[in-house]
């Protein structure tokens, strides 16, 4: 299969994946399931990585990725650990 | 060095890890469980990439490390009334961190060093996907962060930091892309055109940022032309991969719609801006994986797409408008709003005394919070009073949370669980109008939108057909509010005059400090 339709069929799978799994969300849940997924856009930090770390790169695209690895982090780490946060609130009675 | 094969494996557990994330972290019980399932993702798919292939740690290690050191502290010390600033923040640098990939992977696909990528037609097109939504939602974010801080459209007189962030990055935007342009002219000499585009670009980002109203003339003239600017630009692209200027001038323009989608947006429409951002950021990460054919940040991208774009529709359904409504049209009075003084004729004011004699023969009192208790942060003193009712009267005391109140979507829920409000004391809004009028007291804090009748009684009226708390058929309603001044829709609200609703003039923390006083010495 060619790679752009295969790279399709994921994208439109996983869309349905995503609206069938967050169906009700109870209003309690509204911002850590905004921040929770934050966290989980911060995946382009895998690109990130990547592109910071081969050597063969141009110099102009190695700095563009660092930006990109500090930006996606501060998003991983950071979306993690605020929701844990707020979460633990919800949970300690 | 690990094969392609496990490091695609790991992917899919990864992605299996997202889904499950998502899918726990929509019931409270195993929220918590969910969120560090996704971390645990997160980590499995970091681990792989960086054992995936002979890479050169110094760059990522400084990234990391700096990135890291950011988002814990900022995590761990931001408090939970600039909540909203916060996941508005991070959105924003969700969809910086898209352009930022997309760029590298062009520029390095243009070289000729580099084999790992490739300029085929699905990367140059996913490459302008990603410059456009990862700057609508860098900017776009931005300008909401500003507005919840306060220091963009919102208030005249600002302080230091506030001024520092605001003047600090136009004159970043303006100085780096003009001279980024300049550069770019002074190299080749032959990019005039696109060397003034960038600087336009640039100079419109900053100087709008800078403007003290919300809206001006020819807003909408602007957003139109920025949008179709943006779209030649991306066919340019596609076309002249190799000429580095020209995807910054898209980014550029990008960011021109970016700011103004969002500038003219505020008040109760803000939790649907913040849910839509959330859900671009997603949609960026997604075109991102597009650009560096991953299936995982394909899968993790599209997943958080989705959730922003249930979120955005829970929250438009709770205001009974359109998202196209929100985003393009005005909200205000119209020709047939009657007049404040008018509905505003038999308004009678009480005192923290009054209100304590009322609560302590009162059997079942329910709080109303809205924007104006997270403004005074008075959650705390709130659920003070609520548990000194319970402890002295015996009362029931319960929570009723609009879907909309405050300016993300949850904004009360999170305030009042930082004050330790019981889960179970939350009510929904559904829930607390089928027993309304059984309630004895019920208080409102700082709403007044979602709590106005007219939306229930007027079709004419902008808010008409707009879920609302009933409080007005509580057999008695007290109304926290600093003056009669009206919500975000403009309008007056006639609960405040009626028979059974009394006002307490005063700012919502010292209010209910008044109240406890009172109530102590009943």
């Amino acid at each position: 299969m060619d790679s752009l339709v295969m790279l399709l069929t994921v994208f439109v799978l996983a869309i349905f994946v995503g609206f069938e799994v967050i169906t009700k969300v109870p209003p309690t849940l509204h911002t850590p399931l905004m921040s929770g997924s934050n966290a989980i856009s911060g995946i382009t930090v895998i690109g990130a990585l990547l592109l910071a770390g081969q050597m063969e790169n141009p110099q102009l695209a190695r700095m563009m990725a660092l930006v990109a690895v500090i930006f996606a982090t501060i998003n991983v780490v950071g979306g993690f650990l605020v929701t844990d946060r707020m979460l633990k609130m919800f949970k300690k009675k | 060095m690990l094969s392609q094969n496990i490091v695609n494996i790991a992917y899919v557990i990864a992605a299996i890890f997202f889904i499950m994330n998502l899918k726990w972290l929509s019931h409270p019980r195993t929220a918590v469980k969910g969120n560090r399932i996704g971390a645990l993702g997160m980590l499995i798919a970091i681990a792989v990439t960086l054992l995936s292939g002979q890479l050169d740690y110094k760059l990522i290690i400084i990234g990391v490390a700096i990135g890291s050191l950011i988002g814990a502290v900022a995590a761990l010390r931001v408090s939970m009334t600039s909540m909203p600033e916060m996941v508005g923040l991070f959105n924003g640098f969700g969809g910086g961190a898209s352009i930022m990939v997309a760029g590298a992977a062009l520029v390095a696909a243009m070289s000729a060093l580099t084999t790992s990528y490739e300029a085929t037609m699905q990367m140059k097109v996913a490459t302008v996907l990603s410059g456009i939504i990862g700057s609508v939602t860098f900017f776009g974010s931005y300008v909401a962060f500003g507005k919840l801080a306060e220091f963009i459209a919102v208030k005249w007189k600002l302080y230091l930091w506030q001024n520092i962030v605001k003047f600090g990055f136009s004159f970043a935007v303006i100085a780096g892309g003009s001279w980024y342009a300049y550069a770019e002219y002074a190299a080749s000499n032959d990019n005039l055109f696109l060397a003034i585009a960038l600087v336009i670009s640039a100079l419109l980002i900053g100087l709008l940022l800078l403007n003290k109203k919300a809206t001006f003339p020819g807003m909408n003239l602007l957003k139109w032309a920025s949008a179709i600017i943006a779209i030649t630009l991306g066919v340019f692209v596609v076309l002249h991969p190799e000429n580095g200027l020209l995807f910054w001038v898209l980014v550029g323009w990008g960011g021109v719609l970016g700011v103004i989608l969002t500038l003219s947006i505020g008040g109760a429409d803000m939790p649907v801006v913040i849910a839509l951002l959330n859900s671009y950021s997603g949609l960026a990460a997604c075109a991102t994986g597009f650009v560096i054919n991953n299936n995982v940040l394909i899968i993790a991208g599209s997943l958080v797409g989705a959730s922003g774009i249930i979120l955005t529709k829970i929250m438009c359904k709770a205001m009974n408008r359109s998202l196209a409504n929100v985003l393009f049209g005005t909200m205000g009075p119209t020709a047939d709003t009657p007049d404040a003084d008018e509905v505003y004729k038999t308004v009678k004011s009480t005192s923290g005394d009054e209100i304590a004699m009322l609560l302590e023969t009162a059997q079942k009192v329910v709080f109303v919070p809205g924007y104006g208790m997270a403004v005074s942060q008075a959650q705390h003193v709130v659920r003070d009073l609520g548990n000194m009712l319970e402890e002295k009267f015996g009362t029931e005391v319960e929570y009723s949370v609009h879907p909309v109140a405050g300016r993300m979507p949850g904004h009360m829920n999170v305030l009042l669980a930082e004050a330790n409000v019981d889960y179970d004391k939350l009510k929904e809004m559904d829930e607390t109008n089928m027993t309304i009028s059984q309630v004895d007291v019920c208080i409102v804090v700082g709403a007044n939108d979602v709590v106005n009748p007219v939306a229930r009684t007027d079709p004419k009226s902008p808010i008409a057909g707009m879920p609302i708390i009933d409080v007005d058929k509580a057999k008695t309603c007290i109304v926290i509010k600093r003056s009669l001044a009206p919500g975000f829709a403009g309008i007056p609200n006639p609960l405040f005059a009626m028979d059974n609703t009394l006002m307490f003039f005063n700012d919502g923390k010292k209010a209910f400090m008044e109240i406890i006083e009172a109530v102590k010495e009943v």
